[in-house]
């Protein structure tokens, strides 16, 4: 199945317009005295794949970080289906990190265990199914993410490419309902690079999962999302639909779609 | 001529004046800093060290992983604590049994030697060279889950990285570093048979003799209130500098390095603190 254009009637069920799953509301954050967020509003739309993008350092991966409770911001609020991440627990904010899968940059994999004990890792620490049950949902998740003759390989055995599919059977292997993504392309060439998004896409279309999706693929990401946010200087400068950010006339967006380098950003 | 000289030494005076309160506010602010800094670092080894306990104490248990960690402090440093307490009983046979033999009471030696060995050699030893074999790699290892997004990834998967990877190691470091300090006694009191009885030629009746008549259950609970009171701050030391490592490579090598260096000072400064509240 090619679901490269998310158009499909699979892919678009539900309604956009409902109310956000996640929900920002004028986060603050500064880390080692540098403004990171300043003053966030955002909106996640619920079953629906939403790309941040940005340059280096304007502050998305720490965004992402927010999402789930792993940073806590300065000043305004979190919001999962309106409740306010802060005001948690740290009991509570586990049990609301169930509901939750991520995907880390660098693939966050166990580096002692082999690719089944880290797929089976959460199912075995948060769960009480039994050895059986667990063997048999950790081997249908990796052959979805076709890793099935891998499950003895440990992760310094993996190429770039694997270790990301690996990282995505863990994150859905707890059935959550929202995934995040801190670029999981990055450094993969084109053919592995696609291919992941192409998974990722696959996964969207059967298990409607809200995603979130930190890339740096641009303008390619477009056509693998639903909703695009841009960040810059700790700011979101546009939100909305992938057309009507590529056709942003905000004057930084606009060259961040083209990768200009003339424009408002000047690196050198 | 004169008026102007003095307008220009008044403006010169008030540029310095000006600067001299800048430069006071950036001494003040640089002071601060770093007390902040100071009382942070504080406070976050102190509820680090309260979560740790907690986890530690507070059950569900992790049966399988303390296991593995006893397996990692104490049978894996089983070698080293061997060889280097059969060495040490016998350098402090070698020196002791010259040193007594200039009051004429050689016969003492094995007294001596064992209580050197129970009272202060034998826990601090032991914790220092746990220190360096273990202490070190519990650092780095959770020093690269910190720069590997590991501990962030438990976090995500609703697992507190504390009860996970913190409170195994304490209670494993509780039993095992106690027992290796029993074993460091024990073969070190053997050392010093070697070169006091065999070498040496002492009566081995007069030196077992002596070491029974001297040596007190007192001295042995002293020496295991040190081997508990080292173990938990090896683990608390070392597992504390992993799991804030910062920067890479670099930090994960800065951590190790200070995670060894601190423990090993505090074990050394902890012994006395010990030694007087204990005699």
């Amino acid at each position: 199945m090619n679901c490269r254009d998310l158009s499909c009637e699979q892919c678009t069920v539900g309604d956009p317009e409902g109310p956000p799953i996640l929900r920002l509301v004028g986060v603050d954050k500064i880390l080692d005295g540098k403004k990171v967020l300043d003053h966030i509003d955002l909106d996640i739309p619920r079953n629906r794949i939403t790309a941040i993008i940005g340059l280096s350092g304007a502050g998305k991966s720490v965004l992402l970080k927010h999402m789930i409770g792993l940073l806590k911001p300065d000043r305004g609020q979190v919001l999962l289906d309106g409740v306010d991440l802060l005001h948690l627990s740290r009991k509570e904010l586990f049990e609301t990190r169930r509901r939750f899968g991520m995907l880390f940059q660098s693939g966050a994999l166990f580096d002692s265990l082999d690719v089944f004990g880290n797929v089976a890792f959460p199912l075995r620490e948060k769960t009480k199914l039994g050895e059986e049950q667990i063997r048999e949902r950790v081997l249908v998740i990796l052959r979805k993410v076709g890793l099935e003759d891998a499950e003895g390989k440990f992760p310094d055995e993996l190429s770039g490419g694997m270790v990301r599919r690996v990282a995505l059977a863990r994150a859905m292997v707890m059935d959550p309902e929202i995934i995040l993504f801190d670029e999981p392309t990055t450094g993969l060439d084109p053919i592995i690079r696609n291919s992941i998004l192409n998974l990722i896409c696959r996964t969207f279309h059967d298990h409607k999962f809200t995603m979130v999706m930190i890339s740096h693929d641009i303008p390619d990401i477009f056509n693998w999302c639903h909703h695009v946010v841009v960040v810059h200087g700790g700011k979101v400068i546009e939100a909305g639909a992938p057309k009507d950010v590529r056709n942003s006339v905000n004057p930084f967006v606009h060259q961040l779609v083209q990768g200009d380098i003339h424009g408002p950003v000047h690196l050198m | 001529m004169g008026a102007g000289c003095n307008l220009r030494r008044d403006k010169i005076d008030r540029r310095n004046g000006k600067k001299g309160k800048w430069m006071l506010f950036r001494v003040a602010e640089r002071v601060g800093g770093r007390a902040l800094g100071a009382t942070r670092g504080l406070g976050r080894t102190g509820v680090f060290l309260a979560a740790a306990v907690w986890n530690a104490v507070v059950p569900p248990y992790r049966g399988r992983d303390i296991l593995k960690q006893i397996h990692f402090f104490g049978v894996k440093s089983l070698f080293v604590i061997v060889l280097t307490a059969a060495f040490t009983g016998m350098v402090l046979s070698l020196q002791g049994y010259y040193t007594l033999r200039k009051f004429g009471s050689e016969g003492l030696l094995g007294a001596a030697v064992a209580l050197s060995l129970i009272r202060e050699l034998g826990p601090v030893l032991t914790a220092l060279m746990v220190t360096g074999r273990a202490g070190s790699a519990l650092a780095a290892e959770i020093g690269i889950m910190r720069i590997g997004e590991q501990i962030d990834s438990l976090e995500t998967m609703g697992i507190d990285p504390v009860r996970f990877l913190v409170a195994p190691r304490i209670v494993a470091a509780l039993v095992s570093i106690p027992l290796l300090t029993a074993i460091f006694d024990v073969v070190g009191i053997y050392g010093g048979y070697l070169v006091g009885v065999k070498l040496l030629g002492l009566d081995a009746g007069q030196y077992f003799g002596h070491m029974k008549a001297s040596v007190e259950l007192a001295d042995v609970v002293n020496g295991v209130w040190k081997s508990l009171a080292f173990s938990f701050l090896i683990v608390w030391v070392c597992s504390f500098k992993g799991f804030f490592t910062e920067r890479g490579a670099e930090g994960v090598s800065r951590a190790t390095t200070s995670a060894v260096v601190i423990s090993s000072v505090l074990v050394l400064i902890g012994d006395y603190v010990l030694t007087s509240v204990l005699l």
